[in-house]
């Protein structure tokens, strides 16, 4: 069901730079960083702590001031609303409003009942006590939470509180959510039904969403888009269908890491990628019986990424490339995308993810012979 | 002294103590709140960052806390005679205390509002809310439990206080106890009006103790 999203962009951040300075020291936390997120699409940002996603999706609603660069979300530059100083104004105020924000760690008021703390946004936009309570129940309703509504946090566990947080970020019926590793607080089975609530008010109210995380898995669960940082600038960045028709996706290959080694010399071997049609067809047989050769699956991964089948497979076929391009030219055309491996790289690589993207000062080399481009 | 002496002196006494503390400490709430929050706001990565200022509240709130209590009570009896129009009874007394806890307050609102989660702040700040909806929504209902505690051990140092203030023209249990106790040699009198001081003190800590119970155990009812 991606029929949702659309080609207009709600969240485009245009050379974002942050700079912070501590002790005459300048660290640079985002370097030039362009995100486009598209609307009704779950966009998730990837990368290891210290990459600058925390950065990133605090300047989306400026609660971090970019050093330079330009955020606009719904059509709106926020960064034109920001005004001097530390203090937000009015205008840029009333944006954030219409911006919603889940945090990791909750942030839900103690003081204050779970109803109260749906309440707080509305309080703030000036909404009436009755109208309040009835869009508290209504929303606290919609994150299944209904019977909780006159508990206090403190009584709530971990992932009862994020659903708080989710009904809390509705409250201004906001068209984006940002999600600050919402999940990354909680344990497995209840991050699985987080993402699940999270992917359907994306389906139900075509929110658009836009997450942090360093888990994967959260990436392969729910997410339309995915963007890779590291060091403070994006590396990759695409829909998931786009990136595992990249050859040598570093995402691509974390979605769907494949390992295995060529069993010997003169053999071939080729990481084979399904989507769409081609992860329904019997590929593989039709090609050994086309070509009348065996293959060996040395690994393979098999999953559905935001509701799509994908797969990964790495295959050996008997002989050296050269007698091998009437095959794998043969899989090509069943419109699968396939990536010969350097025999060299298998035997050292450490882990199965492949490494095309040159980053900045180190120049790996690529274990993936770039076939697929042709 | 016998008995039926002793208790209007001491009746009178509690009064005006009462009555002295109590006003005492809500001119020191009213100003040694907003000092105390301003502190914090002002500090480097506050709300409202303001070196300045809050180098300049800062300085003030020391010297404040600084000056022995008996020195500020004499210091300033002329501020007190502009004010209220003569310098001794408990109601000039309300002058010296009030300025001698508005400092002392200050601090432990500081100390109060800084616990509270920056998080949350944050998390308002997202809903798109100004820094006065920060003040009234987030710092001071989470920090409440807090600063109950506050007032309490405020209103506790103001019972001291006001014990020195009868020393220098001021009424109340402990100018009693000075004046009849001390100075008469009256050993029993002055045992009576500690042992009063000493259930003032311990019934103002147990209602403290009471409200910061109640409002703590919203939050943290066992689940």
């Amino acid at each position: 069901m991606h029929s949702t999203v659309t080609d207009n962009p709600v969240i485009t951040t245009k050379g974002l730079t942050k700079v912070y300075e501590s002790r005459g020291r300048q660290v640079t936390a985002l370097d030039g960083v362009d995100l486009h997120v598209r609307e009704g699409e779950v966009f998730g940002v990837i990368g290891q702590s210290g990459a600058g996603k925390s950065s990133l999706i605090r300047c989306v609603n400026l609660l971090e001031r970019p050093t330079s660069g330009t955020v606009t979300v719904d059509g709106t530059d926020l960064t034109a609303l920001a005004g001097r100083g530390r203090r937000a104004g009015r205008d840029l105020r009333r944006a954030r409003s219409r911006i919603g924000m889940v945090f990791q760690h909750f942030n839900l008021l103690s003081s204050r009942t779970v109803q109260d703390n749906v309440e707080l946004p509305l309080e703030i936009l000036g909404v009436s006590g009755a109208e309040r309570a009835r869009r508290a129940l209504e929303l606290l309703d919609l994150v299944g939470l209904a019977d909780k509504a006159k508990a206090y946090p403190g009584q709530l566990s971990g992932g009862q509180k994020q659903r708080v947080g989710i009904a809390r970020a509705l409250a201004g019926e906001p068209r984006v959510l940002l999600s600050d590793e919402a999940t990354s607080a909680l344990d497995p089975e209840t991050t699985r039904s987080i993402l699940q609530l999270l992917r359907d008010l994306n389906r139900q109210l075509g929110l658009t969403v836009l997450l942090i995380t360093h888990e994967m898995d959260v990436v392969k669960t729910v997410c339309d888009s995915a963007a890779l940082m590291r060091s403070g600038r994006v590396v990759e960045s695409g829909t998931v269908a786009e990136l595992l028709a990249t050859p040598g996706s570093e995402l691509a290959g974390e979605l769907f890491p494949v390992s295995g080694q060529a069993t010997g010399p003169d053999r071939t071997v080729v990481d084979v990628t399904f989507h769409g049609e081609a992860a329904t067809q019997p590929v593989i047989s039709q090609l050994a019986r086309t070509y009348n050769i065996d293959i060996s699956i040395l690994g393979a991964a098999m999953d559905s990424v935001g509701g799509k089948q994908i797969g990964r497979m790495r295959i050996e076929l008997p002989g050296r490339y050269e007698e091998n391009v009437v095959p794998v030219g043969f899989l090509r055309e069943q419109g699968l995308q396939v990536a010969v491996v350097d025999p060299a790289a298998t035997n050292t690589a450490t882990t199965a993810a492949p490494t095309t993207v040159p980053t900045p000062g180190t120049a790996s080399p690529s274990p993936l012979a770039k076939e697929a481009a042709k | 002294m016998t008995w039926p002496e002793m208790q209007p002196l001491l009746t009178q006494g509690t009064i005006d103590t009462l009555y002295m503390v109590l006003w005492a400490t809500v001119v020191s709430v009213l100003g040694g709140l907003p000092l105390g929050l301003l502190l914090v706001l002002t500090d480097k990565g506050g709300l409202l960052q303001n070196t300045a200022v809050n180098k300049v509240v800062g300085v003030i709130v020391n010297i404040g806390r600084s000056l022995p209590f008996i020195i500020l009570l004499i210091a300033l009896i002329p501020f007190t005679k502009l004010v209220v129009g003569t310098f001794i009874g408990p109601t000039a007394m309300i002058v010296p205390l009030a300025i001698g806890a508005i400092p002392f307050f200050a601090r432990l609102v500081e100390t109060a509002v800084r616990e509270v989660d920056h998080g949350l702040v944050e998390a308002v700040q997202s809903m798109g809310g100004s820094i006065p909806t920060i003040i009234r929504k987030v710092l001071l209902p989470q920090a409440l439990p807090s600063l109950v505690s506050a007032v309490t051990t405020t209103v506790i140092v103001l019972i001291g206080y006001s014990a020195m203030a009868g020393a220098v023209g001021g009424e109340g249990l402990g100018s009693k106890a000075i004046t009849y106790g001390y100075q008469r040699f009256d050993t029993t009198f002055m045992l009576v009006t500690v042992a009063i001081l000493i259930v003032v003190v311990s019934v103002v800590q147990l209602l403290g103790d009471g409200v910061v119970r109640l409002l703590a155990r919203r939050g943290r009812t066992a689940s």
